[in-house]
């Protein structure tokens, strides 16, 4: 419907300039320039201009530091003192011998992963957590490695741990008599197995001295009276209960004999003391003085 | 001819690139109002999940867009004024594209006027082959002998009816069949350059490109004529505010489309001279208050015509509706026997269903259906467009019949002659020609 009455009215024909802008704005890419690159520009442009002045970013460089450091030096986040827990003392003293940290020290400087592992270093440690607590202590959380055996090695006396670390050394034998003894070269390597040994040889641990491992490959349990029990490089547990179940039937470890040679499972082997059969017979025994090489230290 | 084969098929092409783009606006440019809807393809209809397409097949494009404006400049359907008409044209096309959010580059448009002209055109040829092929189409085609309409008159329409092979007629696609000879009807419609041109100019200064045209009567019978009534045969009267455009169809071919340069305009201005008011009174009037079958109620309804003279305390004029009644009709009959005279002329009684349906803005005058009947004959009814996805309800009016068709042309335009190939023996001629030409032009 049209109007009644008719005034003047304005030409609601847009100008031929008006149109076309408007053609223009709905044109979708120059819209996205306008909307997105013309204020991304602007604002890029506006932040290289003021970086393009020297002393202007060294002075935006000097603020942000300063900020950082006012932060990260406020009394929350301060470190004041270090507290080990779960180490002896010798190690707790190595453990602070070792971490040389500078306090009243900020947590944020504190790299707490890298002081880790340089804990870790030590060998006693077996693992470490560390962390900062409330009240600004470097709380240090140490587990020990429990010693299961001494090693005899060229370098002198070790004590190792279950997996076969070395832990610390020893001064002599007589320190920790209540560890089993091994020694030879690579027995460190073979302490698990050689503690699945000393648990086959409960029946006998009396009579045990140690075990030698041979060629870095077998073991050799030896016994007091320079007896010798030589053991397989395969299932050496399973050879050496049947000696003690020879042992329990037929006493044979009492007998004058200096080696018992299991490496070959199907053709187990005795070898008598020099004079044995002599005195088997009933003949007059001819006195023997030997020493084993390996365990005469003790 | 070739160059309006070149425009022609120039402008198939863009059509095809508007459908890339997927938004064509369509623009129909009448004398009360210029509409201007934007449509966006969604490519090929996707079907439900019964299998049917849903919608005739015109699901394919929606209604993103629509603006209407009151027509500037434009009288019985021709460009009178180009600055204002382009301006109105401006206006309806911002607002559409306002409302759409999208610029649109591509534009179908129809014209109601420009005096059209129908003719039907008889071609035969005999074909080589057994089978007729693309090519013996394109030469049936070419061989329509194509009557001398005049330098002044541009073609706008030239669609091939029906097909004939041997002795077997009506045949919609005569490819691959086998037979001798192959004869073709064809409907061409011609109107007037000059209308024609101005409207591509007012387009062009638009900064639109022209993806297509059509006559407006042509669209209208598309929208509103059901499939039934375009298979068996029935006229489409547009009526305008201008012009009243009429098309006949039958087997869904336009066969014949002409326009009475009369309209709804006339008579508001009618009104206008006998109740003396002013022609926006008067089309306020005509709207609220029109008819064209007087009762004797209408004798006893008096209309406050509130001339605008400036006097209000005398001039408080009243008219009855019986009056107003008397003004509108004899020119509504004038108009209606008008369009009658034109489809005897076109031979409408031999048409086998002679179904008349009544569109357009001035077809919403109440009484108007009866007021046919006794003209034109007992089948007429009132259409409305096709209901097209997203249109608004303002704009779902008779008014826009030839809005909605444009639509549906824009979205399934039907063969024409530039659609299908260039026969073969019409390359060498022309390059031969220009060959020659060539070596005149340069020695």
């Amino acid at each position: 419907m049209q109007q009644v009455t008719a005034p003047l009215r304005r030409d609601p024909a847009p100008s031929r300039a008006a149109y076309r802008m408007h053609r223009l704005w709905l044109t979708p890419v120059f819209r996205a320039l306008l909307r997105v690159g013309m204020p991304a520009f602007v604002v890029t442009m506006g932040f290289g201009l003021y970086l393009s002045d020297d002393t202007r970013r060294a002075a935006l460089g000097d603020k942000v530091a300063a900020m950082t450091k006012s932060v990260q030096e406020r009394p929350e986040f301060m470190v004041t003192l270090m507290a080990v827990d779960g180490a002896s003392d010798p190690l707790a003293a190595a453990i602070r011998n070792l971490v040389v940290v500078e306090f009243p020290v900020s947590s944020f400087s504190l790299d707490l992963e890298a002081m880790r592992a340089q804990v870790e270093t030590i060998d006693a440690v077996k693992s470490a957590d560390l962390r900062i607590r409330a009240g600004g202590i470097l709380q240090v959380d140490v587990t020990e490695r429990d010693p299961a055996m001494v090693w005899r090695s060229a370098q002198g006396l070790y004590l190792l741990d279950d997996t076969g670390h070395r832990i610390a050394g020893l001064t002599g034998r007589d320190a920790r008599p209540d560890l089993a003894l091994v020694a030879g070269d690579g027995a460190d390597r073979a302490v698990p197995e050689a503690l699945a040994l000393m648990a086959a040889a409960e029946p006998i641990a009396g009579r045990i001295r140690g075990l030698v491992r041979m060629g870095e490959r077998r073991w050799d349990l030896v016994l007091d009276r320079e007896q010798r029990i030589q053991l397989p490089e395969d299932e050496p547990v399973a050879a050496l209960e049947r000696v003690i179940a020879l042992d329990q039937a037929e006493d044979i470890l009492e007998r004058d004999l200096t080696v018992v040679d299991m490496r070959n499972m199907q053709r187990p082997t005795l070898r008598l003391a020099g004079d044995a059969l002599a005195r088997l017979r009933g003949e007059e025994p001819t006195p023997v003085t030997r020493i084993s090489g390996e365990l005469a230290g003790n | 001819m070739t160059d309006l084969y070149q425009s022609q098929r120039a402008m198939r092409n863009m059509r095809r690139a508007a459908m890339q783009r997927g938004v064509i606006a369509i623009l129909d440019v009448g004398t009360s109002k210029i509409a201007c809807l934007v449509l966006r393809f969604d490519g090929p209809e996707r079907f439900r999940e019964d299998g049917l397409g849903s919608m005739a097949g015109q699901s394919s494009f929606r209604v993103i867009g629509a603006a209407t404006t009151r027509s500037r400049g434009v009288r019985f359907g021709e460009i009178d004024a180009m600055q204002e008409t382009e301006r109105a044209i401006r206006t309806a096309v911002q607002a559409a594209q306002k409302m759409a959010n999208v610029r649109v580059d591509h534009v179908i448009a129809c014209l109601s006027g420009a005096r059209p002209r129908s003719y039907g055109l008889a071609g035969d040829i005999e074909i080589a082959a057994e089978q007729v092929t693309e090519q013996d189409v394109a030469r049936v085609l070419a061989a329509c002998d194509v009557p001398d309409y005049g330098s002044e008159r541009e073609v706008l329409h030239a669609q091939p009816v029906n097909f004939a092979l041997d002795h077997r007629s009506g045949l919609a696609d005569p490819r691959g069949q086998n037979g001798h000879r192959l004869a073709c009807d064809m409907h061409l419609l011609t109107v007037e350059t000059t209308a024609l041109q101005n409207l591509l100019y007012c387009i062009k200064r638009c900064d639109l490109e022209l993806a297509g045209l059509a006559s407006s009567a042509y669209v209208a019978g598309i929208a509103s004529l059901v499939e039934d009534e375009q298979e068996l045969g029935a006229a489409c009267i547009d009526m305008g505010g201008g012009a009243t455009g009429l098309s006949i169809f039958i087997k869904k071919h336009m066969i014949y489309a002409d326009s009475v340069r009369m309209g709804g305009d006339h008579v508001t201005s009618d009104i206008a001279k006998g109740l003396q008011v002013p022609m926006a009174t008067a089309e306020r009037i005509k709207t609220f208050y029109g008819g064209v079958m007087a009762t004797g109620m209408d004798d006893r309804e008096m209309i406050e015509i509130g001339g605008d003279s400036g006097d209000w305390e005398r001039d408080r004029r009243k008219v009855s509706r019986a009056e107003l009644i008397g003004i509108m009709r004899p020119r509504v009959e004038e108009i209606l026997e008008e369009v009658r005279a034109r489809l005897d002329a076109a031979g409408f009684d031999s048409l086998p269903s002679q179904q008349i349906v009544l569109t357009g803005g001035a077809s919403q005058i109440p009484g108007l259906d009866g007021l046919a009947a006794r003209i034109l004959g007992q089948n007429v009814r009132l259409g409305r467009p096709l209901r097209v996805q997203g249109l608004p309800q303002a704009a779902t009016g008779s008014a826009f019949a030839s809005s909605v068709g444009l639509c549906l042309f824009a979205a399934h335009p039907q063969d024409e002659w530039w659609d299908f190939e260039i026969p073969a023996e019409r390359y060498p001629a022309r390059s031969l020609k220009r060959a020659v030409k060539w070596f005149r032009d340069n020695w």
